[in-house]
């Protein structure tokens, strides 16, 4: 697909194409990367090492006519690789490791010990900016921009803390999901080996926004916050939503959003005070400061004057501001080990972008708009320098960086560790055959 | 364990003080008289039948440990004092024969000893509760006192968000991984630093009962298989026929096979909608027919129900379809929706035949943003909740009587007062299943038509 230079106009028009996706798995795909995250360390050159581990690993692909192959394993890098050139799933998503060969997994019995069940799977979360549709005002759906993108920013932002200060862990990749959300994977032992109801447990802790359009109070703090709210809320959203929410978004700009915030204060002479100062300020206009800001002052001015008897209020200014910026997660997918995720460096079908990794150091200067494309990708891989030396085309690309990144960031110190683990493991085992022996 | 005939059955375990709580872990070595071996078990069975509705009702903690004192000293005694353990390790092991036999009664009779040994652990002295401690060898260590002091500001916040006394200097702490206590993460109730939760001393009861559950857990299942493999047919003359005849009693109909009324028509589900579908299904079913869409679990929750109240997988499919097809058109319908349709049936995967959500499921569940299952009674606002309830025809009076049993929690008794409003007519047994409601409404309604003709 070669032609003369950048000026002649690189023929690859925009959009997603099964042809595309060919070149993409062909030329630009990390096939060996994911095998090496998946295989943990376990790649045969450790006495240690689980020759079977890989091959129990479900993936599944969704072919181009909507066809879903589910428990799709391989026993080595070649075979996945084959097969993901071969059939071209327009996505590609990875399931548990099983105690078996999930290809074997009809000769297992549901009950008892020989059973077909999953042993191993990665802590993971979505978060997808649809759930967020009823404190957005920009867009709506599947729509995103830079105005309502900071939310997943945010989002990453207290999880990411969490997941390391809290729980101990260290080695997270978060991805972009490719139109409208992230996604985390935590991969360290401890959390592959959680089991259904520590993962609950998990995603319960993170809860906070709960109910729907049917109550009124999605979120409610009946006593004062526990450390790890207390935390996110002065680390990171108190600032999200006093500094960028509150303007982005307008959010008391008209009578329908400020009756929105009304609404989640439980006391009639408080939210009866304020309509009455908003609804005349409408026709005096605060060219100084914006009104956002200011009507937000009176509200915590009216709420925090010490005026409050009530117990429910003592708490409204962070139920408010939980209400619109804490993380709201999807439980089911982080509860149950054999949930399937979308795999790392996909190419979103309907926006054409790859699931690209988001530094979480970094999250803030992430812009979905700018994600590549699958199109730009070709684009670059044909206008590329021919005579760069390189070992991958990728590093030709704008998929260089995020591939680099992933490697450095995530895959080499999950490796490091994995075989860290495997030898002390094994040490230890060698110790207990030793002692057993002794007299 | 030896069952015998009428003989005074002798005993060699010793003679420890009545608040001791067993572990549990073996089989005891005594003789059984036979008639105590179906005696003991009803009489624990009432204890955990007692804790099992007390549950359903959303019961307090600290109701619970009255409740769980009261019963235990009402069923559980013996007239010899120094045979109280016997008869609580007795009736344990005869109720595991019981209950090991399939997933539904291994899980009921899980959830209901774990709660008894929860209780009863909370309800014993502190020394008892470090001694226990002890035995169940547990993961946890207690902080030192630097430890305490740089974590003492965090340990203050949990303190005080639960409304709990702030820990005095003296205070016990023991850092545990986070995964021994689950249920202190999922409920915010300790501070968690790199992996490590600090567990209280009243707390520590989480972690005895996690290790209490997991260790029954996998004695039901050894106990199963051996029941399968010899008892059962060893003492087919002798135990077998008691044991099959305690599971029974004790566990409603689960609603898996329809059975008086037959089946039912896609025609007349509006009318049956507006006339005996509780509350919770006649929400989802408004919303289906309004915007021709439920997320997941609501279609779980709804399309169990009307699988339970007789609807055949054919005419299933062509109700979501006819609804479905209205939002997403009904090619997206065939390739997205009808799969798990017919997976609710037992048609696809596995093949299980699965059960309709009980009140206890349904309550406990956790809806979302965009979700419609879950009780109306937990989560709709007052608001809300007065409005579709007038919608249902519940008079002014009634719905103060309901309104007052949501505010205290009472969830199952707020549906039962609707339906007894509903009908006129008094629902004395209680809701416990939507597929109850809808039978028993069935049976009120049905009568009158058959006079009429």
């Amino acid at each position: 697909m070669l032609i003369d230079g950048p000026k002649q106009g690189n023929v690859i028009p925009d959009g997603f194409n099964p042809n595309y996706l060919k070149v993409y798995y062909g030329r630009l795909f990390p096939h060996a990367d994911i095998f090496k995250w998946m295989s943990y360390g376990n790649d045969g050159r450790h006495p240690a090492c689980d020759k079977s581990y890989f091959g129990r690993r479900e993936f599944s692909f969704t072919l181009d006519n909507d066809i879903y192959l589910r428990f799709q394993s391989f026993n080595s890098e070649s075979e996945l690789e084959n097969s993901i050139k071969e059939k071209c799933p327009s996505k590609i998503d990875i399931g548990p490791v099983y105690s078996v060969d999930p290809a074997k997994r009809h000769a297992y019995a549901q009950g008892g010990d020989n059973v077909f069940a999953p042993v191993e799977r990665e802590l993971i979360f979505d978060i997808d900016i649809t759930d967020y549709d009823d404190v957005r005002y920009c867009c709506s759906g599947a729509d995103v921009c830079l105005e309502c993108w900071p939310l997943m920013t945010v989002a990453i932002k207290v999880i990411d803390t969490a997941l390391r200060d809290d729980f101990g862990f260290d080695h997270i990749l978060w991805v972009y999901s490719g139109r409208r959300g992230v996604h985390c994977w935590v991969c360290d032992g401890k959390a592959r080996r959680l089991t259904n109801e520590q993962r609950g447990a998990i995603a319960d802790y993170f809860r906070v926004y709960k109910g729907n359009e049917n109550s009124n109070k999605k979120v409610s703090f009946p006593g004062p916050l526990h450390p790890f709210l207390v935390r996110s809320y002065t680390e990171v959203l108190r600032e999200f939503f006093e500094e960028k929410l509150l303007l982005s978004q307008n959010l008391f700009s008209t009578e329908e959003r400020y009756e929105k915030i009304l609404s989640m204060i439980p006391d009639e002479s408080v939210t009866s005070e304020l309509r009455g100062k908003w609804q005349e300020n409408r026709r005096s206009s605060n060219s100084k400061e914006d009104i956002n800001f200011f009507r937000w002052e009176q509200l915590k001015n009216t709420l925090q004057s010490g005026k409050q008897k009530v117990q429910g209020l003592r708490r409204c200014v962070e139920e408010i501001v939980f209400a619109f910026t804490y993380p709201r997660l999807d439980m089911e997918v982080s509860k149950h080990r054999n949930h399937l995720l979308k795999a790392p460096f996909c190419v979103h079908p309907k926006t054409g972008r790859v699931c690209i990794p988001i530094d979480p150091k970094d999250c803030e200067e992430f812009d979905p708009t700018t994600v590549p494309t699958l199109s730009e990708l070709l684009r670059e891989l044909n206008t590329g320098d021919s005579r760069m030396d390189v070992d991958n085309e990728w590093e030709k690309t704008s998929l260089g960086k995020s591939i680099r990144f992933f490697r450095s960031s995530f895959l080499q110190p999950l490796l490091k560790s994995c075989k860290e683990e495997m030898e002390s493991g094994y040490k230890a085992k060698i110790q207990q055959t030793k002692n057993s022996l002794s007299w | 364990m030896e069952i015998v005939r009428s003989q005074r059955s002798r005993t060699n375990t010793p003679n420890d003080s009545v608040s001791t709580l067993p572990l549990y872990r073996y089989a005891p070595q005594l003789e059984v008289r036979l008639e105590d071996f179906e005696v003991f078990a009803m009489d624990r069975l009432r204890v955990l039948k007692g804790i099992s509705d007390a549950l359903a009702r959303g019961k307090r903690p600290e109701e619970m440990e009255n409740l769980v004192r009261d019963l235990w000293k009402a069923n559980m005694r013996h007239p010899e004092a120094s045979e109280d353990v016997n008869k609580d390790i007795i009736s344990h092991f005869v109720l595991r024969l019981v209950y090991c036999r399939t997933e539904d009664l291994r899980k009921w009779f899980l959830s209901m000893e774990t709660a008894l040994y929860r209780y009863r652990f909370l309800l014993g002295s502190s020394e008892a509760k470090r001694a226990l401690m002890e035995e169940f060898d547990l993961p946890c260590k207690a902080i030192s006192r630097t430890e305490f002091e740089n974590a003492k500001e965090k340990l203050e916040q949990v303190a005080r968000s639960f409304d709990q006394p702030l820990p005095t200097a003296d205070a016990i702490f023991y850092k545990v991984p986070f995964e021994e206590v689950p249920e202190l993460v999922a409920g915010r109730r300790v501070y968690i630093h790199k992996g490590h939760a600090y567990v209280a001393m009243h707390q520590v009861v989480s972690l005895v009962v996690t290790q209490f559950r997991s260790n029954l857990s996998k004695a039901l299942i050894l106990t199963n298989r051996k029941w399968t493999s010899t008892i059962r047919e060893q003492e087919r003359d002798r135990l077998t026929p008691i044991v099959e005849a305690l599971s029974m009693s004790y566990l409603g109909p689960d609603y898996s096979q329809t059975k008086e009324f037959g089946e039912i028509s896609i025609k007349d589900l509006d009318q049956l909608a507006r006339s005996s579908f509780p509350l919770c299904m006649r929400h989802l079913f408004d919303k289906l027919r309004e915007d021709h869409h439920l997320k997941h679990g609501g279609r779980m929750q709804l399309g169990l129900f009307l699988k339970g109240v007789g609807l055949r997988m054919e005419d299933a499919l062509a109700f979501w379809k006819a609804e479905f097809s209205q939002k997403v058109g009904a090619e997206r319908f065939d390739k997205e929706y009808a799969y798990s349709i017919r997976h609710n049936y037992g048609k696809e995967g596995k093949r299980t035949d699965y059960t309709p959500y009980s009140c206890q499921k349904i309550i406990s569940s956790t809806p979302g943003v965009g979700d419609h299952h879950g009780c109306p009674y937990r989560h709709f606002s007052e608001e809300n909740l007065r409005a579709a309830l007038g919608r249902m025809g519940v008079g002014s009076r009634a719905m103060e009587d309901v309104v007052d049993k949501v505010r205290n929690r009472h969830y199952q008794l707020a549906c039962t007062l609707t339906f007894e409003a509903v009908h006129s007519s008094s629902c004395d047994a209680g809701i416990n299943h939507p597929n109850q409601y809808f039978s028993d409404s069935h049976k009120i309604l049905q009568p009158k038509v058959e006079i009429v003709i």
